[in-house]
């Protein structure tokens, strides 16, 4: 197991380069939920707000 | 009932809706073929007779540069649609693919930076292939910046399209750039008429590489999509019942 995780002994450049592949896909995936969530509730909010005035 | 398709799509409402059912499916076969690129690429290929193990990070580096260069033109051709048919929806994906095509530019060029440090002993040198792509990197951050500068959305979508088009003429100085100007990147392996000079063991995981890479940016580039047309849509009032229903 750690023949494999030195990686003939580039793994400070092989390992960095997963790491950063696995940063960037997950990132990737989350800025859109989350900037989803954020428009919806922000349309709910005024949503709720108008409603409010017209009472 | 292709055109039918087509024209359905074109509306944001059912657009929505079709992604949203789609999205699953292609995070799915991401992660299949993830599981299965990286299990063969990192335990079973063998290492190169030369560069020993460090040539692994081929099986990032590469496809996360042919995806850089495949986003753009999507954009590109969408960009074309958006401005000759001004299309709601194809304006959409042209803004929604430029984060994940960015994103996939830095890793091509964090990646190939770190594999030439072992190779070539430094972590850049202005070759003409590294040059055209970080070109491409500041043309999609300029697209992003371009875009949320703009206020009104139809006016962004044109600007955004009109630069993504103007870009598109630097695709394929980065895929010639080796053959013409011949610095220390290596000429095509895989993208070329003949054979791939690459052996089977390694070039299978680099190839489920790019499936799984594209399937990652159809599920990505839908993601984006749908937040890009709840906020486009927000007064309308299909946008409206949606929010009262995920409020419940």
């Amino acid at each position: 197991m750690s023949e494999f995780l030195a990686m003939g002994g580039y793994a400070v450049y092989v390992w960095p380069s997963f790491l950063l592949a696995l940063i960037v896909l997950v990132a990737n995936v989350v800025a859109p939920m989350r900037q989803r969530k954020r428009v919806l509730t922000d349309i709910a909010r005024k949503l709720r707000r108008a409603r409010k005035e017209q009472r | 009932m292709i055109i039918r398709f087509f024209h359905q799509m074109g509306s944001p409402r059912y657009f929505y809706n079709v992604a949203g059912k789609m999205i699953p499916w292609f995070m799915v076969g991401f992660l299949i073929t993830l599981v299965l690129g990286l299990y063969n690429g990192l335990f079973v290929a063998p290492p190169d007779y030369q560069q020993g193990e460090s040539y692994r990070i081929i099986y990032i580096h590469v496809p996360a540069a042919w995806m850089s260069m495949f986003i753009y033109v999507v954009m590109a051709v969408s960009g074309l649609i958006s401005l000759v048919w001004r299309i709601k929806m194809t304006e959409i994906i042209v803004i929604s693919s430029a984060t994940v095509g960015a994103s996939f530019t830095f890793l091509a060029l964090a990646t190939g930076s770190l594999w030439g440090k072992p190779m070539w002993g430094t972590w850049w040198v202005w070759d003409a292939r590294l040059t055209s792509e970080l070109l491409l990197l500041f043309l999609y951050l300029g697209i992003i910046a371009l875009h949320s500068a703009i206020e009104d959305k139809r006016v962004a979508a044109r600007a955004v399209s009109i630069l993504a088009l103007v870009g598109v003429v630097n695709i394929p100085v980065i895929h010639y750039s080796v053959e013409w100007w011949n610095t220390l990147h290596q000429p095509a392996t895989i993208t070329k008429f003949d054979k791939p000079s690459m052996d089977m063991s390694m070039l299978i995981p680099l190839l489920t590489m790019a499936i799984s890479f594209k399937l990652y940016y159809g599920a990505v580039v839908l993601m984006r999509a749908r937040a890009e047309i709840v906020e486009r849509e927000r007064n309308s009032r299909w946008v409206q019942e949606l929010v009262e229903e995920e409020a419940k």
